[in-house]
């Protein structure tokens, strides 16, 4: 669709400005990242080397790529240390806690998409009105509720379900309640778009042709609801993965997360060669399901024209 | 076949609706509670909340969280617009592949890693850290979400509604701010509400990026939440909650009457 | 009524004389020269050279995809040509852009800008011209009182009717007094009456302006009833243009005799072709066929023949009249349409053709019914002869 005179000045200024500071802000310093896990650690300012001496002109690039090195990649995929396993176990959580968050989404959104019309566009609101209440305030809540003397603990003593205090917070379990709180916006609604799309005489259809309405579910509906069950599956997956505010506030200490690892890695360890090094290989294993989501993403675009 | 709800639907919602609400519930109730231990009820109480206006640290924290959001989430939306127009309108221009992939990236990358990465370049180019290197990666990040909310409104734009606009005789960028921008409005908004609330919300990227005298409310919230469960950050939730809720709801009602109203007026004119 | 006696007869004067094609003095308002766009490999136009004169009603026909529509776009600006000249008024179109041409356009959606009014939407092109209050005013009001939306200025688009919102961008484009006025699919949107009703008026508001206007459609009917002259388009390339008449009765090929209404094409071999009488041989039928037509072609050439349904007639005796063409079929299906019935005739060959005919008295009992055999007749001027 070229235009006459669309292809001025202004198209430029528009494509370029955004271009720019992302290439600046968002491509740059992630070649500074996968540049400096490559580097070693040393005691100076900037705590790594080599750095990029271009005075020294091109003996100073051929001594900056000979200084480079894998080391910090071995380092990270030693079994003896706690990386592989984190990495592991934080893809073993992220899965679990996307199988969770689908048994617990899907009744809600085939509910709401069956919920009269007038009344969809409110419990709609109400699913996403959490998600603009902050992130760590949702998190700190579970932790009142989860801990040793917490709500959740004092009312069952109470109703006598049990006689002494459950731990729930600081293990796993409750890693696995704050992930499915504080992402099933995230799971309901493209779960809700998918089934409200529905065309209910596809149901009907079914019936009409002897098909009980419990298999109509299994044969119609939930493979046309599928492309949402992608996507929301999707998007809780990839930011479980990386998570780090619910392990870090809910989980215990042997609740091992990337995410946590490589905060740790940083702010303890302060090795920034190593914590670059974790970076690089998280994206990597984010690779595969980003590019999927990615491919979901245009064809939902496409087919919203 | 039915429409209306079952038993099952019913108390899948119920639930459902429970299980996302009974916290902050309880976490709002605890806020008004006269007694230190959370866990304890010892009758009604605003005590913490005249506390927080004493507390100077969680209020400057608050006032440079605002700041940020505010300014951060403002050039997030003129950008990201930017980036919407280019991704929907430009068709093909050199790098367009990677520009998009730049957009979408972000969205899904993890925190953890924008923060880390982020740092490393204000390390490498001796960016002084504080307010500034927050603003800047709140923009960033923010910017992406922007362009996927604008972009989703302009897929669905009438092109002939700009070729009318340039045909009777107005320029590109003219018909941009006549036509374009007051029908695209509505997402803009939702764009800039996005990034105001993503920015408000951030801990992780902020953590990694901040410097001295530039510590936000989530960072000190979470400092104090690792000590344990204070009235006092129960109060300042409370009041966070409040302050969005009472915007969102009014937002939506908002809408809400105005798509009553274009209702009426078609209903109308059918009619009339 | 006195004053629309004296306009119905300039108005039939002018039109029973509006021919400027044919006079090799007049120069063109619109000349596409050779014009070629290309999007990638596909090539959506295909060196059209087009004039258009001033004050014609024309007409761009074709199926979709055929390249019409990127014509159109080329004359308001949307697309450049790829290759070859564009001029209006003599003056090179090449780079100017669409807000500086003097065309204007009443888009297929029609395009009205949701957020504004009725007023608001015809003024926005006067505004930017920079014309003052006063006479903007009077311009949507005169605009208004054309389109008789007087009482609906203050409505937002959304208020409004098909037909209403149909009229508003058709005033909105007409309020700058274009020197062309572009009409993409302008009534596809209507249902079928009003697009009949809408039809006569535009052609009558064309008149009344004195303007050019340039329609692009797919309806054959609304270009046959409207336009001075048709462009018969396919596959980006002009397959005939002419006026309507021309354009049924003597079809340039095989594509527009089958595009343009309903056609039997019956092949065959020339046996003899002499001034004002070409006569065919046909497998299809065991008389020798005439038709009226001087063609360019000798004998043993084969041709077919192009016969409407309606120029065909229908018996179960043979004719009188020896000069008429005669096929022999049986009926395989009769449908009835109240004012006409159509007969599907099988010849001996296998062939079947359609016969349409008038219901001219009110039908009791059906005089042809199925599996009678018939006689298929047309005189020698209904038929042409297409090589």
């Amino acid at each position: 669709m070229a235009m006459a005179g669309e292809k001025g000045r202004g198209r430029w200024f528009v494509i370029a400005v955004p271009y720019l500071w992302l290439l600046a802000l968002f491509l740059a310093p992630f070649l500074i990242v996968f540049k400096i896990s490559l580097s070693q650690d040393v005691v100076a300012q900037p705590p790594y080397a080599p750095t990029l001496d271009l005075a020294q002109g091109w003996a100073g690039f051929t001594e900056f790529l000979s200084g480079l090195s894998f080391a910090n990649y071995g380092y990270v995929l030693d079994f003896s240390n706690e990386f592989l396993e984190a990495y592991g176990s934080s893809l073993i959580i992220a899965s679990i806690s996307t199988v969770l968050l689908l048994l617990v989404g899907y009744p809600i959104a085939y509910a709401m998409a069956r919920a009269p019309r007038s009344i969809q566009p409110t419990l709609l609101m109400l699913v996403i009105l959490p998600f603009w209440t902050s992130f760590l305030i949702r998190v700190y809540a579970w932790i009142g509720i989860l801990s040793q003397e917490g709500l959740l603990n004092q009312a069952l003593l109470a109703l006598g379900v049990i006689d002494t205090p459950l731990e729930i917070l600081n293990t796993n379990l409750a890693v696995y309640i704050g992930i499915v709180y504080s992402y099933l916006p995230f799971m309901v609604l493209p779960l809700y778009a998918a089934l409200e799309k529905l065309d209910l005489t596809l149901l009907e259809a079914a019936a009409d042709l002897g098909c009980p309405p419990a298999k109509a579910f299994w044969t119609i509906t939930f493979p046309l609801s599928l492309p949402g069950v992608a996507a929301g599956a999707l998007l809780c997956f990839i930011p479980a993965v990386g998570e780090f505010v619910i392990p870090d506030l809910l989980g215990g200490s042997d609740t091992l997360m990337i995410g946590k690892s490589l905060w740790t890695e940083f702010t303890v360890n302060r090795s920034w060669t190593v914590s670059s090094a974790v970076a690089v290989l998280l994206l990597l294993v984010l690779v595969i399901p980003i590019v999927v989501y990615q491919n979901i993403q245009q064809r939902e675009l496409e087919a919203g024209k | 076949m039915r429409k209306g709800l079952t038993w099952f639907n019913i108390t899948s919602i119920v639930l459902g609706f429970a299980f996302l609400y009974i916290p902050i519930l309880l976490l709002v109730i605890y806020s008004f509670n006269a007694s230190r231990l959370v866990t304890v009820w010892a009758g009604f109480s605003t005590q913490w909340y005249w506390a927080l206006l004493e507390n100077e640290q969680l209020m400057d924290a608050a006032w440079v969280t605002l700041r940020i959001a505010f300014f951060s989430s403002l050039v997030a939306t003129v950008l990201g617009t930017m980036a919407a127009l280019t991704l929907t309108r430009y068709g093909r221009f050199p790098g367009r592949t990677l520009f998009s992939g730049m957009i979408y990236a972000p969205l899904v990358m993890p925190e953890v890693i924008t923060g880390l990465s982020l740092l490393l370049l204000f390390v490498a180019v001796n960016f002084d850290r504080g307010f500034w290197t927050v603003l800047l990666a709140h923009i960033t990040f923010t910017m992406c979400f922007v362009a996927v909310v604008v972009q989703s409104r302009l897929v669905t734009f009438d092109r002939a509604l700009e070729e009318a606009a340039l045909d009777l005789g107005c320029p590109p960028f003219k018909t941009f701010f006549k036509i374009t921008l007051p029908l695209i409005l509505p997402a803009v908004v939702s764009g800039f509400m996005l990034a105001f609330t993503l920015s408000l919300d951030d801990l992780v990227i902020a953590s990694f990026t901040t410097g001295p005298g530039a510590t936000t409310l989530p960072m000190r919230i979470y400092s104090q939440v690792r000590l344990g469960v204070t009235p006092e950050i129960n109060a300042v939730c409370t009041i966070l909650i409040a302050i969005v809720t009472v915007v969102v709801i009014i937002a939506s009602v908002m809408t809400k009457r105005a798509e009553n109203q274009r209702q009426a007026e078609e209903r109308a004119a059918m009619t009339g | 009524m006195a004053a629309d006696k004296a306009r119905k007869e300039t108005i039939g004067a002018v039109r029973r004389s509006f021919a400027p094609w044919t006079d090799p003095t007049k120069t063109p308002l619109i000349r596409f020269e050779n014009v070629v766009k290309r999007f990638g490999d596909f090539t959506a136009v295909d060196h059209v050279s087009l004039d258009i004169y001033e004050r014609e009603f024309f007409a761009l026909l074709g199926p979709s995809g055929c390249g019409k529509t990127t014509l159109m776009r080329m004359l308001a600006g949307f697309e450049e040509p790829t290759e070859g000249r564009l001029t209006l008024a003599g003056e090179d179109l090449a780079g100017v852009p669409p807000y500086r041409r003097p065309v204007n356009m009443m888009f297929q959606s029609y395009a009205l800008f949701p957020h504004m009014n009725v007023e608001a939407n015809i003024a926005f092109g006067l505004k930017q011209d920079k014309m003052g209050k006063g006479e903007i005013d009077a311009r949507v009001e005169e605009m208004l009182k054309l389109v008789k939306l007087e009482k609906f200025a203050k409505r937002k688009p959304h208020q409004l009717s098909g037909g209403q919102r149909q009229r508003v961008a058709l005033a909105r484009s007409l309020a700058k007094r274009p020197k062309v006025l572009l009409l993409d699919e302008p009534l596809g949107a209507l249902d079928k009456k009003l697009r009949e009703e809408t039809q006569f008026e535009l052609m009558d508001l064309q008149m009344d302006l004195g303007m050019t206007f340039l329609i692009v459609t797919h309806d054959q009917e609304e270009a046959m009833t409207v336009a001075d002259r048709i462009a018969v388009m396919n596959n980006g390339v002009l397959v005939q243009v002419a006026p309507p008449s021309v354009i049924y009765e003597q079809p340039a090929s095989r594509y527009v005799a089958d595009f343009i209404g309903e056609v039997n094409l019956i092949e065959g071999t020339i046996t003899q072709a002499s001034h004002d009488e070409t006569r065919i041989s046909s497998p299809v039928t065991r008389f020798p066929l005439v038709v009226a037509q001087t063609v360019a072609c000798k004998a043993g050439d084969t041709a077919c023949i192009a016969i409407r349904p309606e120029k065909l007639r229908i018996a179960l005796e043979p004719p009188a009249d020896p000069s008429e063409n005669l096929f022999e079929g049986e009926i395989w299906d009769i449908g009835y349409l109240g004012d006409l019935s159509i007969y599907h005739v099988e010849l001996a060959c296998g062939q079947r053709i359609k016969v349409s005919q008038p219901n001219l008295s009110r039908m009791v009992a059906r005089p042809i019914s199925w599996d009678d055999k018939v006689w298929v007749t047309f005189a020698p001027h209904a038929g042409v002869v297409l090589t």
